[in-house]
């Protein structure tokens, strides 16, 4: 099913050609009319006459979220006090937040981008969609609120909060999909179980639309089973605009609709485009934006991009779950090293608890990595051997998985720091 | 008596390898007036593991568990050796000869005798293996 499917299916080189344009004309309009991006092409010594193809993008200098935040609120909007019809704001965990000017043409893109995300994961006017995003200066509420609206479905628009009470509309409103994030999704199911109610039998839901937060493909698993629903991966953030991109029914990345946005992933350290498949930081200019255009915006999570065509037909480019943030990401002896990866790889090794550790230090110019993790208390031999023989498993597990050594170190269940919020799990002690 | 008299329920702790823990240990079990029987601390780097034999098993897996250390029972024998020469080679002999395997040892030289501890990879055939080769297990009860 698609929404538009001349351009979600158009040919790859037309949908090229077609973002080449918007890129070109995005980059007049921005060198014209606004000091900030015209300031910003001139320190990079780049004119829009130097945009001849759409790989000359890589011309163009880079946006960062500390942009935003130097010119808050507004500085560099480029719509007039007449042409804003909303704001939303980003609480921002660090600094000051940042706000996002829509016009009602940004809306109008905001709405479609998701309408046809909808629609590539099977919703369509028959379905009942349950926004348990919040609602109010956070985009996912209203995003998913209008983007489902849009293609006919009908919206109980819950916000968060309330749990028994989303249960109870779930089930007498017979809801068939909701949006919310993956760890609350995982909490519904287990307030539903404890009001006796199963969300797989006693309810018509089917599909959940989850993000704003990352989770992974066994989180996955685990919810399409327990919870009898095909869970579907949305990404956006607020600098974009909100939650714009879902996977499709293939479930193999998130579909970014080249005529919106243009992505690249680049090198986090150098900026310079990694090769096809790899990991890297992605990268966007939306190429449809008129309050708050955003060309080259670091966004700071990392992934990678897939750009065949996808089996559901679309041709517009793939990025895959976001791995990680670049802000956390640690240079072991050359390599990007990411503690999302030593998380997941960790997760599959049951012998050892979920808590971990990592320190890095630099002994005699060399750079190391120790990770150190607790023995479950069921895996514990009293044979040295079996100990040992479980380092090296994990270490084995940690070095296929980073390409880089790690040491691991055993400790006591119970031990390590617990972290209530954002966790801290890093001890860097290199003095570079 | 019967083989399954003679199969000590000892005491594995783990334990990283950090001043104080031993001294934790021993505390808890001092506190519950477990006894110490035998003893022994295997070291692998930043962790090692401590074995005990003692007189209240239950109650000290009991106490540890609930201070948080991974603690799991084994079973080990006892096996009586004449304090003199050729002693241990008494022992090991019977076991290389039937092809039992000896994972790891210690020894205690008590009061009345000295006792080898041993952990085999077949605990019930060392016993008999033993006890058939005029060998005199000790009986540590352990229940």
């Amino acid at each position: 099913m698609f929404w538009e499917p001349k351009i979600e299916t158009m040919p790859v080189e037309d949908l090229h050609r077609m973002q080449y344009k918007l890129l070109k004309s995005l980059v007049y309009r921005l060198y014209s009319f606004s000091e900030f991006y015209h300031r910003r092409m001139e320190d990079a010594g780049v004119h829009p006459d130097d945009i001849r193809m759409l790989s000359d993008v890589k011309k163009l200098p880079f946006m960062f979220k500390r942009d935003l935040r130097d010119n808050y609120p507004d500085k560099i909007f480029t719509a007039t006090p007449e042409e804003l019809v909303r704001y939303h704001v980003s609480s921002g965990t660090t600094g000051k937040p940042t706000v996002v000017g829509y016009t009602a043409n940004d809306l109008e893109s905001w709405t479609v981008s998701l309408a046809r995300a909808l629609t590539s994961i099977g919703l369509t006017s028959r379905d009942v969609v349950q926004v348990s995003y919040g609602y109010g200066l956070f985009t996912g509420g209203l995003g998913l609120h209008y983007g489902a609206e849009r293609i006919g479905a009908t919206v109980i628009p819950t916000s968060v909060g309330n749990t028994e009470r989303q249960i109870e509309l779930m089930q007498d409103l017979r809801a068939t999909a909701i949006c919310c994030t993956p760890s609350y999704m995982l909490h519904m199911g287990e307030v539903a179980e404890k009001m006796g109610i199963s969300l797989q039998k006693d309810t018509q839901l089917r599909v959940g639309v989850l993000g704003a937060e990352p989770w992974s493909e066994r989180m996955r698993t685990r919810m399409q089973e327990d919870l009898g629903i095909r869970a579907y991966d949305i990404y956006g953030t607020s600098e974009l605009s909100g939650p714009l991109f879902t996977e499709c029914t293939e479930q193999k990345g998130f579909h970014v609709w080249g005529d919106f946005a243009l992505t690249e992933i680049v090198d986090p350290q150098t900026g310079e485009p990694v090769a096809p498949g790899e990991k890297g930081e992605l990268t966007m200019t939306i190429l449809k934006k008129e309050a708050l255009p955003m060309v080259r915006f670091r966004i700071g999570d990392v992934t990678s991009m897939d750009e065949e065509v996808c089996a559901c037909g679309r041709t517009h480019p793939r990025v895959m779950r976001i791995t990680g943030r670049v802000d956390d990401m640690l240079i072991i002896r050359g390599i990007n090293v990411f503690p999302s990866q030593i998380e997941h790889a960790l997760m599959s090794i049951p012998q050892v608890g979920k808590h971990f550790m990592i320190e890095v230090d630099r002994k005699m110019e060399l750079d190391t990595l120790l990770v150190r993790v607790e023995v479950a208390p069921e895996a514990f031999s009293d044979k040295i051997t079996d100990l040992m023989n479980l380092k090296a498993m994990v270490a084995g597990k940690l070095r296929s998985v980073l390409n880089v050594n790690a040491d691991v170190e055993l400790a006591e269940p119970g031990t390590l720091p617990r972290f209530e919020g954002k966790a801290k799990r890093v001890i860097d002690r290199r003095k570079l | 008596m019967d083989t399954e008299d003679y199969v000590i329920r000892q005491i594995s702790v783990f334990s990283e390898n950090r001043p104080g823990r031993l001294a934790a240990m021993a505390k808890a079990l001092e506190e519950e007036k477990v006894n110490i029987l035998a003893f022994s601390i295997a070291e692998a780097g930043e962790f090692g593991v401590v074995r005990a034999l003692v007189d209240q098993p239950e109650k000290a897996y009991k106490k540890l568990s609930s201070l948080g250390f991974v603690v799991s029972f084994t079973e080990v024998i006892g096996v009586r050796m004449r304090d003199e020469p050729g002693g241990l080679y008494e022992v090991a002999r019977i076991l290389g000869e039937a092809k039992i395997n000896i994972e790891y040892s210690y020894a205690y030289s008590g009061k009345e005798m000295a006792v080898l501890i041993l952990r085999v990879d077949n605990t019930r055939e060392a016993i008999k293996q033993i006890r058939a080769h005029g060998g005199e297990m000790a009986r540590i009860p352990s229940r």
